[in-house]
């Protein structure tokens, strides 16, 4: 079993999980290492073979609706306010000190909201790793004819509204790419985003094709970013 | 400590009147989806419905003034506070999907789905136009006062000053995340709140300012706070644009009357009518008001009352 830290985000109990802690021997701390999971899914138990190469500290955040975090009444889900969420964590992870900074690996919804974090916190986010997971397309590009929904829910995990509300979000490819300029800009790397993913929908392939973005895969995103 | 001096003519519910200015008729709590929200009515609960949506950092109670102009005319007048306003509960999130859903819920406590008349200001206005877009059997027609969006351009700014704002921009939101879970609206006097709220409604008298004050804040031990979710945050940022409601507009089935007001505000959309005129539905026109702000049913109660009620015809 993994330790859980809870975080207070508005009216949110989020789970972040610690899969790995701090070495006890390290005389200055090492840099986190970040998991977000896709969409409709949790972090994992334990760590995941495919990080295990990272040298330093390994954390995972349930977003909200999600895992162990507070499933809310009602809706009203984007990836915006799960940046919020990932934005607790960072301040968590690196004890609220602005000069710390970690990296963070996004699978699918994760890899849209890494974007974005580190894009907002550019200072912060050494590397954004995005590769495939679950809500990795998002919705469309531009608006469109649209429904408008209620759903039976009963307070379980994931929330039924993240799974629709999250799935259908508007993800416009220069939306995307105003991200990817923000982390340049303020970035402590050269090329501080990195995309992994076999899958390239329309806002991926916009980023990946950004000028500073580099593609890689997941082992050599993990060193570059150590 | 408040001062009690400043909190006098107050009538005997706490409020500050203003002419022709009328409490509902009636309020109750409906469950929308897990979220409460407070709704509001105004005329003889046996008359023919008609819906009415306030805007963003608004409240149902601003329609206090112009409801009462619609309920004589025969109408049962029906409006609610979104979630995170007014009396509605604060909930823990808060979107434009999440609002129509409340919205829906409004809808069919009163109207099942027998088609109705929509008025909507600002925010309300673009929602409404939304659903109407999504749903257009609930609407027997649709009153837009000022809630046509448009693109707003901020001129003569290079690329990398646009990039430097929109970082600001992000920064300010989450640091507004992280202290939302403690955070709670600034107090002040009556008065205070009242100057405070006047400086994104220039246009409207401290009289009404001051009954906004009571009718949508709260008096505590350190003074008068506005009930809205301090979580909740002006402006914002995102994938939508604005410009994109007009690609609604042209395709509405239903009667369709825009009201806006000429003069730009702080909390207006800032929609020059030339952009939005060739935009107009088929049964629809647009009414723009020279002289008159954002806030058109409260600068104008008598004038934008007559042309909705001449618009939606006699209450059937």
């Amino acid at each position: 079993m993994t330790e859980a830290v809870i975080l207070r985000h508005n009216k949110i109990d989020l789970a972040l999980h610690i899969l790995r802690a701090e070495s006890l021997d390290a005389v200055v701390p090492s840099r986190p290492l970040l998991l977000l999971h896709g969409l409709g899914d949790r972090s994992p138990d334990s760590v995941p073979h495919w990080v295990a190469a990272w040298p330093g500290p390994i954390a995972a955040l349930d977003f909200t609706g999600h895992g162990d975090s507070t499933v809310p009444a009602g809706g009203g889900y984007s990836p915006e306010m799960l940046m919020a969420d990932v934005d607790h964590a960072l301040t968590h992870l690196t004890d609220g000190n602005p000069d710390r900074s970690i990296t963070v690996l996004g699978r699918g919804l994760g890899a849209y909201v890494a974007l974005q974090i580190a894009g907002a916190r550019a200072g912060q986010i050494h590397g954004a790793i995005l590769t495939d997971g679950p809500g990795l397309a998002g919705g469309p590009t531009g608006p469109t004819s649209q429904s408008v929904f209620a759903l039976d829910t009963d307070g379980s995990s994931p929330d039924p509204y993240a799974l629709v509300e999250l799935g259908r979000d508007l993800r416009p490819g220069d939306y995307a790419v105003s991200f990817v300029g923000l982390a340049n800009a303020g970035a402590p790397v050269a090329t501080p985003i990195a995309v992994a993913s076999s899958f390239r929908p329309q806002w991926l392939a916009a980023v990946a094709e950004a000028p500073g973005v580099i593609e890689s895969s997941l082992a050599d995103a993990l060193a570059t970013y150590e | 400590m408040v001062n009690p001096d400043a909190d006098s003519g107050l009538d005997e519910h706490g409020e500050s009147p203003f002419p022709d200015a009328h409490r509902p008729d009636r309020t109750y709590d409906l469950p929308a989806h897990g979220v409460r929200i407070a709704v509001h009515e105004w005329g003889s609960a046996d008359a023919p419905a008609l819906m009415m949506m306030h805007g963003g950092f608004d409240f149902a109670r601003t329609f206090d003034g112009f409801a009462p102009k619609l309920a004589v005319a025969g109408w049962r007048v029906v409006s609610w506070d979104q979630r995170g306003h007014g009396n509605s509960a604060h909930a823990p999130l808060y979107s434009w999907d999440g609002d129509m859903r409340d919205t829906l819920a409004v809808f069919d406590y009163v109207a099942g789905g027998r088609p109705i008349p929509v008025v909507g200001h600002s925010k309300g206005g673009a929602l409404m136009t939304q659903l109407a877009d999504a749903q257009p059997h609930r609407f027997r027609c649709l009153v837009n006062m000022d809630g046509i969006p448009y693109k707003r351009n901020i001129p003569d700014l290079a690329e990398h000053e646009r990039t430097t704002m929109l970082a600001k921009d992000l920064a300010g939101w989450l640091d507004h995340r992280g202290r939302t879970a403690t955070a709670s609206r600034k107090p002040g006097t009556l008065d205070e709140l009242a100057h405070r709220r006047g400086r994104m409604n220039p246009r409207l008298p401290h009289e009404w300012l001051r009954r906004l004050v009571t009718t949508g804040g709260f008096r505590s031990d350190d003074g008068w706070r506005w009930k809205i979710d301090p979580a909740l945050r002006f402006g914002g940022f995102g994938p939508w644009r604005p410009e994109w409601m007009l690609m609604r507009l042209p395709g509405l089935p239903m009667p369709f009357l825009g009201i806006l007001g000429a003069e730009m505000e702080e909390m207006g959309w800032g929609t020059p009518p030339h952009k939005v005129l060739p935009y107009m539905p088929i049964d629809g026109r647009c009414e723009v008001l020279d002289g008159v702000g954002h806030f058109v049913h409260i600068e104008q109660p008598d004038l934008v009352s007559r042309l909705v009620l001449d618009f939606v015809g006699a209450p059937a």
